[in-house]
């Protein structure tokens, strides 16, 4: 009789196990190949690990390659990106948490509409409006576009994590003495520190991915993000296989430490943007 | 210390009113507690007093100045909520210096005062713990801490006890007692539970659908309530009531459902045939007795809460409770005899009101 | 009535002041970010639209000029947009029915408690947060014969003739950013099923084994119906989010081989990106932009006829 459930929990381990190596193998292969040498990755064709590993590649790329400038821009951009945002959206969240007020209604219905229409409309008009201001081909331009299309979604995510705090704090504060901007800022600011941490860490994934408008506002080298960058770099280079993979790994490298970051919180994340990839 | 002066505020909702034309003094250092059924209106003319919701109409003063406009922090009152709502990233002592350290008042006045109120409270160990490591009457008490360190114009009770079981309840209420008995502060309290209300109460406010129904010291609302919302509300068990009609005679009868007729030894003063109700306490009912006065009863359920017996009967039709301490009528049943004391009968007109 | 007049006469009004300031304070607090969004997002979406009535080509200086429907008669008649639209309904289509399968499955999976749980979980939804571009290269990379092992282990299997690149060929290079998305799209379900199924209370679970259902009995009359609405909602708003997603298209195919794998969203970026021809892809995108209002505009009257039968 105890041999069903064996086999089922057999089965379910399995199917897990299955899932894991779906999401991790491209990883692996990808790595796999950025610490593969020249030399070998094609006389040995398929296998699952090079007979010799080497860091030749990344030692080429951060020593002989723009890549380190590409990496800086994009910390820079996706950081202040998710600095300004977490501002902006932190004021705007607790207002729609914690007020009642006319146009909450239009409000509300204007961010959800951004999460809505396809932002490859703006390419055109955006790239028009950014170039006499002299903010194509900057990393300043980027970072006004990437706040615009990231606060209706990081104001819905506050939002959430301001309504998990209850009122009646803010309000014995008021009697306290405190002001209402006074107990906003020592009473509720502290208590959602994990959520303004969340949502850099959101803001920040989304930055560092975006690719549509990063192509379309910057051009040189020495303004180009990752994702610009290394899309120039393969269709440049298509052959320095080691090299691409070994950037690509550099490009995981934050991601990675920044979805550890939000783990916790993804659920929350995810609903609150709801059609946020 | 102050008084509290509120008159003819009303507050509404967009068109939808809440509190109709409250109207209420409240005297330098007296205990009022605000009672009702959840939804009258208690706790929104709380918030009203405390600053936090906004008065659509009429006037609050404290301490004979108007404060309709002013913000909570600048009315110098101190309140004690349902949910304790203790800052979480704050050790106790600092939760309790908040209102001072706003103040900027000088930091050894902050330490003695706190000092003195930890002590009064017995909350001197727990001084760095975070309100997550308190227990529920622990936190209650540091809520407690924080409004008295404030020596403010008045203490605001939010229903402070809801959140605690039944024991620690009766504990807080009898210190709630003492402490005011020992500061003279002016409070008010709002509570859904009648006991709280009549033991701590020097005034009962006794509220429902927005409006008062009754202002008085809790024996006035017990024995003489003003209508039939403050007689049901008050005592536990509730008392019982009986529709019917009076008929003068020879004998005045109260008449009720199923050709019963209570005797009574005067009319009171409705008019005969007119549509009333009866009321008597389930205490002060007599199980016993021979004669005109006596009724029959039929016990339909006995029930022991160890300090008495609750007895469940019906006249007729009427079903009813009696409360009695003589464990005889714990093996009750069949029938037994009842008798109304002329003396403890409360008679209300159709409109519900005390005759 | 008589208590409204009442009011009217005895409300004494706060000083203009404090009104003032009462009331602008939510203003104050989402000025900002509203600010922004207007003129990021709003003023070039107005714009957009009035480009798609003029001629706007970067490289000519010359052109701004307006022309009416001219840009829509060209569409009209554009086999590449008709292909992209067929095209967009398969990617659209095959990528949300196959990431809401394997996601359901996956959240399914992982609600059973078992040792290694939080690690499996954090490993699986790993995907999420690669950078979409990378994810495209990755795939790319892998659907490569050169350094990749998928068509070597195709061909091994016999599903391939020889190991080539599935993403130069015209019939199949649609099924290789699908992949990339399925890979890439998992987590996104699997994380909001997983917290809908844990938000089911598991009394439910227990009363109804009592009341003697079997295992798919309570799948059937318990995880479902309380799923429901979140399958509902989720697979809506995804739709249209996928619709747009054209990261993984541009980095793999660029739309080709042949505009076999062009989807709407990548041929409006195309447009502008490649040929700098901001007029013709404002057109293009207004057409997207009425489809997907006539896809939305669909969905609330269904949800309103649903509404409406209950």
């Amino acid at each position: 009789m105890r041999t069903r459930p064996a086999l089922l929990n057999v089965a379910h381990r399995l199917a897990i196990l299955a899932y894991i190596a779906f999401a991790l193998f491209p990883l692996f292969w990808l790595l796999k190949v950025a610490v593969t040498p020249n030399d070998l990755l094609y006389t040995e064709g398929v296998r699952l690990w090079p007979s010799r590993a080497s860091l030749e590649h990344f030692d080429f790329v951060l020593r002989h390659s723009a890549f380190p400038v590409f990496f800086r821009n994009s910390l820079i951009v996706s950081g202040s990106t998710a600095v300004v945002v977490t501002i902006l959206s932190s004021l705007s969240g607790y207002a729609l948490s914690r007020f009642r007020f006319r146009g909450k209604y239009w409000l509300v219905t204007l961010m959800l509409l951004t999460q809505m229409f396809p932002l490859v409309m703006l390419v055109a008009p955006i790239f028009k409006i950014l170039s006499p201001l002299g903010l194509t081909n900057s990393l300043t331009g980027l970072v006004i576009v990437y706040t615009a299309f990231n606060v209706p979604f990081a104001t819905f995510l506050m939002q959430s994590f301001f309504d998990g705090i209850p009122k009646d704090l803010e309000e014995a504060a008021m009697i306290d003495g405190a002001t209402q901007f006074v107990a906003f800022r020592q009473i509720i600011l502290p208590l959602t520190l994990p959520g303004i941490a969340a949502t850099l860490g959101f803001v920040f994934t989304a930055a560092w991915s975006e690719l549509l408008f990063s192509l379309m506002l910057i051009s040189g080298n020495e303004q180009a993000t990752f994702p610009v960058g290394l899309l120039s770099f393969v269709s440049k280079f298509s052959v320095d296989f080691g090299q691409m993979m070994a950037a690509g790994v550099l490009a995981l490298i934050p991601a990675c430490l920044f979805f550890l970051l939000i783990q916790r919180y993804l659920v929350q994340g995810l609903t609150a943007g709801a059609v946020k990839g | 210390m102050a008084s509290i002066d509120i008159a003819n505020i009303q507050k509404s909702y967009g068109i939808h009113p809440v509190l109709h034309d409250v109207d209420l003094k409240i005297r330098d250092g007296e205990f009022v507690v605000l009672v009702g059924p959840s939804g009258c209106g208690k706790s929104t003319l709380l918030r009203m007093i405390a600053g936090l919701e906004s008065v659509t109409a009429g006037e609050i003063r404290i301490a004979g100045k108007r404060v309709n406009e002013l913000a909570p922090k600048d009315r110098d009152i101190a309140m004690v909520f349902q949910s304790y709502a203790l800052y979480p990233h704050m050790s106790v002592a600092r939760n309790m210096s908040y209102s001072l350290r706003l103040r900027k008042t000088a930091k050894d006045r902050i330490t003695t005062i706190v000092a003195g109120a930890a002590a009064k409270l017995g909350l001197e160990p727990l001084m760095e713990r975070r309100p997550r490591a308190l227990s529920g009457g622990q936190r209650q008490r540091v809520a407690m801490g924080r409004a008295i360190v404030r020596q403010p114009k008045a203490f605001l009770f939010d229903e402070p006890l809801s959140n605690l079981d039944a024991r620690l309840r009766e504990q807080m209420r009898a210190e709630i007692k003492k402490l005011h008995r020992d500061l003279r502060a002016t409070s008010i309290y709002v509570t859904h539970d009648q006991i709280e209300a009549m033991t701590l109460a020097d005034r009962i406010v006794a509220m429902n659908g927005g409006v008062v129904q009754q202002v008085g010291s809790p024996l006035d609302l017990y024995d003489r309530p003003a209508n039939l919302f403050v007689a049901g509300f008050i005592g536990s068990p509730g008392m019982n009531f009986f529709e019917g009609t009076c008929r003068a005679g020879e004998r005045p009868m109260f008449h009720i459902a199923g050709d019963i007729a209570i005797p009574l030894d005067a009319s009171p003063p409705l008019a005969n045939d007119a549509k009333a109700t009866l009321g008597i306490r389930p205490e002060h009912i007599v199980l016993a007795g021979h004669g005109p006065e006596t009724l029959l009863a039929t016990v339909d359920l006995v029930e022991p809460t160890g300090f008495g017996i609750i007895l469940h009967l019906s006249l007729g039709r009427s079903g009813f409770k009696a409360f009695t301490n003589d464990r005889s009528f714990l093996t009750a049943s069949g029938t037994i005899p009842v008798h109304f004391p002329a003396h403890s009968l409360h008679f209300f007109d159709s409109e519900g009101s005390r005759v | 009535m008589d208590y409204a007049v009442r009011q009217g006469r005895s409300a004494i009004r706060p000083p203009l002041m404090k009104r003032l300031a009462d009331a602008s304070a939510p203003y104050l607090y989402s000025a900002p970010a509203l600010i922004l969004i207007v003129t990021v997002m709003l003023v070039p979406l107005v714009l957009g639209v009035s480009y798609a009535f003029r001629d706007v080509q970067l490289l000519n200086p010359f052109s701004g000029g307006f022309i009416g429907l001219d840009h829509f008669r060209a569409l009209a008649r554009d086999e590449a947009f008709f292909r992209s639209l067929r095209n967009t309904l398969w990617w659209t289509g095959a990528s949300v029915f196959l990431q809401f399968t394997f996601g359901l499955i996956l959240a399914l999976l992982l609600d059973k408690p078992f040792r290694g749980r939080a690690l499996a979980q954090a490993l699986v939804f790993l995907p999420w947060a690669v950078p979409s571009f990378l994810a495209g290269l990755n795939w790319a990379w892998l659907f490569n014969p050169v350094v990749g092992p998928l068509p070597h282990w195709l061909h091994a299997l016999g599903l391939m003739s020889q190991p080539a690149n599935i993403l130069s060929d015209p019939g199949l290079a649609m099924w290789g950013p699908i992949v990339a998305n399925i890979w890439w799209g998992i987590p996104f379900f699997a994380i909001t099923l997983l917290a809908a199924l844990q938000a089911i209370p598991r009394d439910l679970y227990e009363a109804a084994s009592i009341d003697g259902a079997g295992a798919f009995q309570r799948f059937l009359s318990i995880t479902l119906p309380f799923l429901a609405p979140t399958i509902a909602i989720t697979i809506l708003l995804r739709t249209v989010w996928i619709s747009n997603f054209a990261d993984l298209i541009i980095v793999m195919t660029g739309g080709g081989p042949a505009d076999r794998t062009q989807i709407v969203a990548s041929y409006i970026f195309t447009q502008a990106f490649k040929r700098l021809d901001f007029g013709y892809a404002s057109a293009i995108a207004l057409v997207l932009l009425a489809l997907l209002l006539a896809y939305s505009l669909l969905i609330v009257i269904l949800r309103q006829w649903l509404l409406s039968k209950d």
